[in-house]
């Protein structure tokens, strides 16, 4: 293998990195009090608001129920609004984001709803307001689903963004699909391969060891 | 409203009670068919005492016990806790009631995600107290409940009775006024129920905690309550003290529960061929309930020996309820003129007796 093509296999990987950690960055950070606010604004819950409950909810399903790939065409003219331009790697964490936010959002929400009931009944015989249930005994307590939700997510949207070299994007996946596929060199393609499951090992190991050490639930010696 | 006996029960105390029910109604919507969990309730709890509520699931004792922190509200009627009205509380007022109302559960409930010591200090983080108050305060819980040297421990890593032993550190944060022990001890085995008996009674005495409790389980009302309630598809049908209630049992699922208990279950190959009729030639069962001073007294020699009635007994057991001695003896004499006999002989050693049947 040529050294040009180890720096754009190398390029192409440092592009998939910052795309994935940008989309799970700030997807993490809307999904995550909107996974909470799905979880506790239904009908007698928490934060009852069921009509904007619904209303979110409806959104994220429709954004779930999209494929990523009709995403990223359809969300052009706003990825042009945030981003400047519809073409790119910059351009294409948009698309990414946008479907990381409902994923994460959903994940976060069955996280918090196996929390046990009477953890929240407990808390509120104590005299705890809404706001502390909800960051003192919701969040703790789902804290290592949410952890392993995470980690799924980041896997899913390191999958994702091997299909945004469909608008221009970078990444691994664009590198294998140029490459490796149109050019008829399966090193490349071989290579790209190699470095994604690297990537989606690593994530998952330290997924699950971060998710393990927070689990309180295992009795361990 | 209901039978009379809550209140009257009370009437020679002076003290106002700390928790009172008045006419307590609850009715839940949810479904088809609105369902009736409480149905015209009047209970008082004074202050200092422990009062107990029995009764099958179903019949509303959960309802009841959410009612005194505002879980539940009720349909119709006042709940009063500490001259407050719970019902006509906002959120806000509520909450601050609560600390004043502790809690434990059946299932423990407590954060798995935190420590002993971090459980306990729960209540007083959502109070808002300081970090070292609240380091000292826990010191002082779990060194109450006997688990300093699980302090450091996750609730995984202790047992049911330990957990138990947190939730009640927990419940005793903020000092409460009241705790109130929703089947506190139903998934615990009888051993480590006694234990976690003995912890609230020292709690009651030692503090002066009133506790209101719910259970299904005559022997935690036997164990550890003054007065019991026994609650009946939302309905108190009997009430008093737990001494009284015990041994003169009036309506039949009070004494369905006390079936169960030592002495009062009669041997199964006896019960099997009760008849209500007396039989010519045969037995007469009947149960002789001893309280107080007669419970140590030779009651069946004396029988033998005044009457010339030689009693067989069957079950029997002696015990101490709420501090006073308690003997029930199952005893099978001969039908006919005996049975009236003997009966005439327990009044007059104010015995209760009661005929439970006859066999051939």
């Amino acid at each position: 293998m040529s050294p040009e093509l180890i720096r754009l296999i190398l390029e192409a990987t440092l592009d998939t990195l910052a795309m994935v950690a940008a989309a799970a960055g700030i997807g993490g950070l809307v999904g995550l009090p909107l996974g909470v606010f799905l979880a506790t604004s239904g009908p007698g819950e928490l934060f009852a608001v069921p009509w904007l409950n619904r209303a979110l909810g409806f959104l994220v399903n429709v954004t779930r129920s999209t494929p990523f790939i009709i995403l990223v065409v359809a969300i052009i003219p706003f990825t042009r609004l945030i981003a400047g331009t519809s073409i790119g790697t910059g351009a294409a964490i948009v698309p990414l984001t946008v479907a990381a936010i409902p994923f994460i959002a959903r994940i976060v929400e069955g996280a918090i709803r196996e929390v046990d009931g009477g953890l929240v009944e407990a808390a509120r015989a104590f005299g705890a307001t809404p706001l502390q249930i909800a960051l003192k005994v919701l969040l703790p307590e789902a804290l290592p689903a949410i952890v392993l939700g995470l980690t799924l997510s980041i896997v899913s949207l390191t999958g994702f963004s091997a299909m945004v070299g469909a608008v221009g994007g970078g990444g691994l996946g664009d590198l294998g699909i140029r490459y490796g596929y149109q050019r008829f060199m399966p090193e490349v393609m071989a290579a790209v391969v190699v470095i994604l499951v690297l990537i989606v090992q690593l994530v998952q190991t330290l997924g699950d060891g971060l998710a393990r050490r927070l689990n309180r639930r295992i009795r361990r010696a | 409203m209901n039978a009379p006996f809550p209140h009257a029960m009370l009437a020679a105390e002076t003290d106002p009670p700390l928790i009172r029910f008045e006419g307590v109604t609850k009715t839940f919507s949810a479904g088809p068919a609105p369902v009736t969990a409480l149905d015209g309730v009047d209970l008082d709890v004074r202050p200092g005492s422990i009062v107990g509520v029995i009764g099958r699931s179903g019949a509303g004792k959960s309802t009841l016990i959410r009612l005194v922190n505002g879980l539940e509200r009720p349909s119709a009627g006042r709940v009063i806790v500490d001259g407050r009205e719970i019902q006509g509380l906002d959120e806000a007022a509520l909450r601050e009631a609560r600390r004043s109302i502790g809690m434990i559960f059946q299932h423990f409930n407590l954060l798995s995600s935190r420590t002993a010591a971090d459980n306990v200090a729960l209540p007083l983080e959502l109070a808002g107290i300081g970090r070292a108050a609240a380091r000292a305060r826990v010191a002082e819980l779990l060194d109450l409940v006997g688990l300093s040297d699980k302090a450091d421990r996750y609730p995984a890593e202790l047992s049911g009775g330990q957990k138990q032993r947190v939730g009640i550190a927990r419940a005793l944060a903020t000092n409460p006024k009241v705790l109130l022990s929703d089947e506190a001890t139903s998934a615990l085995d009888p051993e480590t129920t006694r234990s976690i008996l003995d912890l609230l009674a020292r709690i009651n005495r030692e503090l002066g905690l009133t506790i209101l409790l719910i259970t299904h389980e005559m022997a935690v009302i036997r164990g550890v309550a003054h007065e019991v309630a026994v609650l009946a598809s939302g309905r108190i049908v009997e009430a008093g003290p737990v001494f009284d209630v015990f041994s003169t049992p009036r309506h039949p699922l009070t004494r369905a529960f006390l079936a169960g208990e030592p002495g009062f279950a009669l041997p199964p190959a006896i019960a099997g061929r009760l008849v209500p009729e007396p039989v010519e030639n045969g037995q007469t069962v009947i149960r002789v309930v001893f309280r107080g001073a007669h419970a140590t007294e030779p009651v069946l020699a004396r029988l033998a020996r005044d009457e010339a009635i030689e009693a067989n007994i069957l079950a029997g057991t002696v015990d101490e309820i709420a501090g006073r001695p308690f003997g029930v003896l199952v005893v099978a004499i001969p039908s006919g003129a005996e049975t009236a006999q003997a009966l005439g002989f327990f009044a007059r050693h104010s015995l209760t007796a009661e005929v439970v049947g006859h066999v051939a």
